[in-house]
Parts: C-alpha cells; structure tokens; sequence
C-alpha cells in the first residue's frame, strides 16, 4: 500500500510552512532589508495552500497540468515582484528550494520505515519542486527584461528631444548609438517638427554618437534626404576627428550633404542662408 | 475620367493634387503636364501633395518623371507639402526625387519659383506680385 503524498502533505500542512519558516530565517541569506519577516511568512503561506490544495496523488510530478496554473500565477507574481524588489536570483531561488527540503524533511520523518516509499515520494516531490523552480526563473528574467526593455523605451524617448532654435531653424542633438530603430524614432521626431514648425533648416548634431559606421552614415544619408524631401535643409554638425577619419577610410560619400565641424558653425551658416545676422550690440558710452 | 486640374499662374503651373492617386490617374497627369508646359511655355511646375497621404514607388518614379521631363523642357519643378511618413516611404524605397526641388509649403514653393526663374533671367516676372 502507497501512502498518499498529497493527502499527507494536507495533513502536515502546519508542520511544514513551521519548519520552512524556521529554515528561512535562520538562513542567512535572509533579506530583512527588502522585506519583514511577517511579508515573507504570508507570502509563503500563501503559496503553500495553493501548493497543497492543487497537487493530488496523480499530478504531483507533472508541472505542466492545469490545476497548478493557480500555483505558477502565484509563483510568478512573487517572482516579479522580487525582481523589482531587487531580490537576486540566488534569494529567489533558494526561497523556492529551501520549500523542497521543508517538504522532503515531513517526508523522511513519515516514511522513516520504508526507503523505497521514501525514495519514491522524494523523487516526486524533487521533480515537482524542480519544475516550480524552473517557472521561479523563467518569470525572475520575464521580470527584469521587462524592467530593462521599459529603461530602453525610456531612454529612446529621452534622447531624440527636436529643439527649436530660432525660427525656422531646428535642431537634433543626437546621444548614444543611432541603430535602426532609434534613428527611425529621430526621423519621424524630425519630420514631424519640420511639419509643425515649418522651419526650412535643421541642424543633426552627432557630437555624441560615439562612433561611425557606414550603417550609422547610412542611416543619417537616409534622414538627410528625408528631410531634403520634405522641403528643408538638414546640415549635419559635430563631427570630430576620428569620426571623419572612419567615414573616409569606409569610403563613405557625404559630399552631397553639408557638414559643419560644430553645431556654432552650422548654426551661423543656418543664419547666412536664412540671411540673417548676429550684431553686437556698440556700447553707448564709448559711442558717446 | 477623373482629371487632375492643371492651373496657370503667370509663368507657372500650380497642380494641387486632393485625393488619393491611383496609377491611371498619375500617368495621365504626367502626359497632361507635359502637353501644359509645352502649350503655355510655363518656366515652372508647383505640385501640391499635402494631401497625399500614401506613396508607392510607382507614383515616386512618377513625381521624378515629371520633374525630369519638365527640366529638359526648360521648366523648375517643385514638389511642396510633402507628409513626413510620404519622405520616409520614398527615401525606404530609395527614391530621392534627384532633379525636382522640394518646399514645406505652397508659399514657400512659390518663393523658391520665382527665386530660381528670376536667377535665369533678369526680366522680372510681372505675372507675380510676391514680394521678393
């Protein structure tokens, strides 16, 4: 006759979230700092009774069925939120194994007599317990991706930022490494400005793109004549030593488009081709 | 069958083009335009796509026609209003308009005309009253 895992995890439900609770905080991996013993016994209690409620006799050593899903939901949400917590994933992981060993431990104190029930059930549980691991991970990176992925966002957002420098003449400091996808995000940014605005110049200063490449002189080549399309001048600015030194030795030709070696400079020939000047202003007392 | 209307102005021709164009359509306004320019001598084309909302490379090859075809009948070209996703779609399609010159708006267009047929001849347009 078998003993039924599941039944007397039921009935040892107490015992086992005891002696889990016992384990985590004499572990001293223990993060009091990121979250309150009491936090940490609900959450844990809470995953218990779905752990205990979900698995019967048959499921145990399968994770993939339906009646975990409450468990994983569970699982995940305690993933992510320790991901965001800041949590690494060493904690998170031994949060879920250090469960394991609460259930074997019940296990060899019931099956003390007979090792072979003992082994059995300790390689479902193992198996099990793997499994829920595993779904810990998984959702634990789901959970800082998306951290990282929204920081990516952000960061594409902040740094395309069209500037109106005077009237009629726009300007776009580029920062950071122009990929495909950024510079599609500079363009419509740019176009869209030059709409709204009806400036007839714009200024693309890459005085903090790091390096060029003829994907990334492509790409601006591609802005240019965009803008060129759309009725505006775009002269590109800020382009140091080093980046001149790769654009001729990849055999790139800009010669078509006006380039400035700073943005002062594009600026003043922004002026000359709007025909307009900057005068300083003769003092009245020398004048007097 | 639908027309787009050609209008003179002066020494101009002014195309504003309001719906969507389809193939037909394009082709008969390239042959209709080129019958203008030669009917009226007109130095310069304005074509007004604002309201052109998509492109394919058909109607780009086209607008690059028109220009080419205006300039060796000694007329300017200029494609005014352009929307930011219609530059996008050409420059993707790798269409750069080479030969056509562009402007953000009909005034300013118009400003570019004068300016370009005014540096070819010293004979001021009486036609236009814009102050230049």
């Amino acid at each position: 006759m078998k003993t039924d895992v599941a039944k007397l995890f039921q009935k040892k439900r107490r015992q086992i979230l005891e002696y889990w609770m016992t384990k985590q905080l004499a572990d001293e991996s223990l993060r009091e700092d990121l979250m309150s013993n009491d936090d940490l016994r609900e959450q844990s209690n809470e995953l218990l009774d779905a752990l205990i409620e979900s698995i019967t006799g048959e499921n145990i050593s399968d994770t993939a069925t339906a009646e975990l899903e409450n468990v994983k939901e569970i699982l995940s949400g305690i993933s992510i939120s320790r991901a965001r917590q800041g949590f690494s994933p060493r904690e998170t992981g031994m949060y879920v194994f250090s469960l394991k060993d609460s259930l074997i431990h019940i296990l060899r104190e019931e099956l003390k007599g007979s090792p072979d029930e003992l082994y059995q059930a300790s390689m479902k549980v193992n198996r099990l317990m793997d499994g829920l691991a595993v779904v810990t991970f998984e959702t634990f990176i789901k959970g800082r991706e998306e951290v990282i992925l929204r920081q990516t966002d952000e960061i594409t957002e902040i740094s395309t930022p069209v500037i109106r420098v005077w009237d009629g003449i726009l300007a776009l400091p580029i920062i950071g490494t122009l990929d495909s996808a950024r510079t599609q995000v500079v363009m419509e940014n740019l176009l869209q400005e030059i709409v709204e605005s009806g400036s007839t110049i714009a200024i693309l200063d890459i005085s903090g793109v790091p390096a060029v490449d003829s994907l990334v002189a492509q790409h601006l080549i591609k802005t240019v004549s965009a803008t060129r399309l759309m009725g505006a001048e775009c002269i590109i600015s800020g382009i140091r030593p080093e980046i001149a030194q790769t654009v001729v030795h990849l055999g790139i030709d800009l010669s078509n488009i006006i380039t400035k070696a700073t943005l002062a400079h594009a600026l003043k020939f922004a002026f000359s081709t709007m025909r307009l000047s900057v005068n300083r202003i003769a003092k009245e007392k020398t004048a007097e | 069958m639908d027309r787009i209307p050609i209008l003179r102005m002066g020494q101009f021709l002014l195309v504003t083009i309001q719906i969507d164009l389809y193939d037909r359509l394009a082709t008969n306004l390239e042959s209709d335009l080129v019958q203008m320019v030669n009917k009226t001598g007109a130095r310069g084309v304005l074509i007004d796509i604002s309201a052109l909302s998509i492109v394919d490379s058909f109607m780009g090859r086209i607008l690059g026609n028109i220009g080419s075809m205006s300039h060796i009948m000694d007329a300017e070209t200029v494609v005014v209003g352009m929307q930011p996703a219609v530059a996008i779609t050409l420059i993707e399609l790798g269409l750069e308009l080479k030969g056509v010159h562009t402007a953000l708006n009909v005034e300013k267009g118009m400003a570019l005309l004068i300016e370009k047929i005014g540096s070819q001849e010293d004979q001021s347009a009486d036609d236009e009253d814009s102050p230049e």
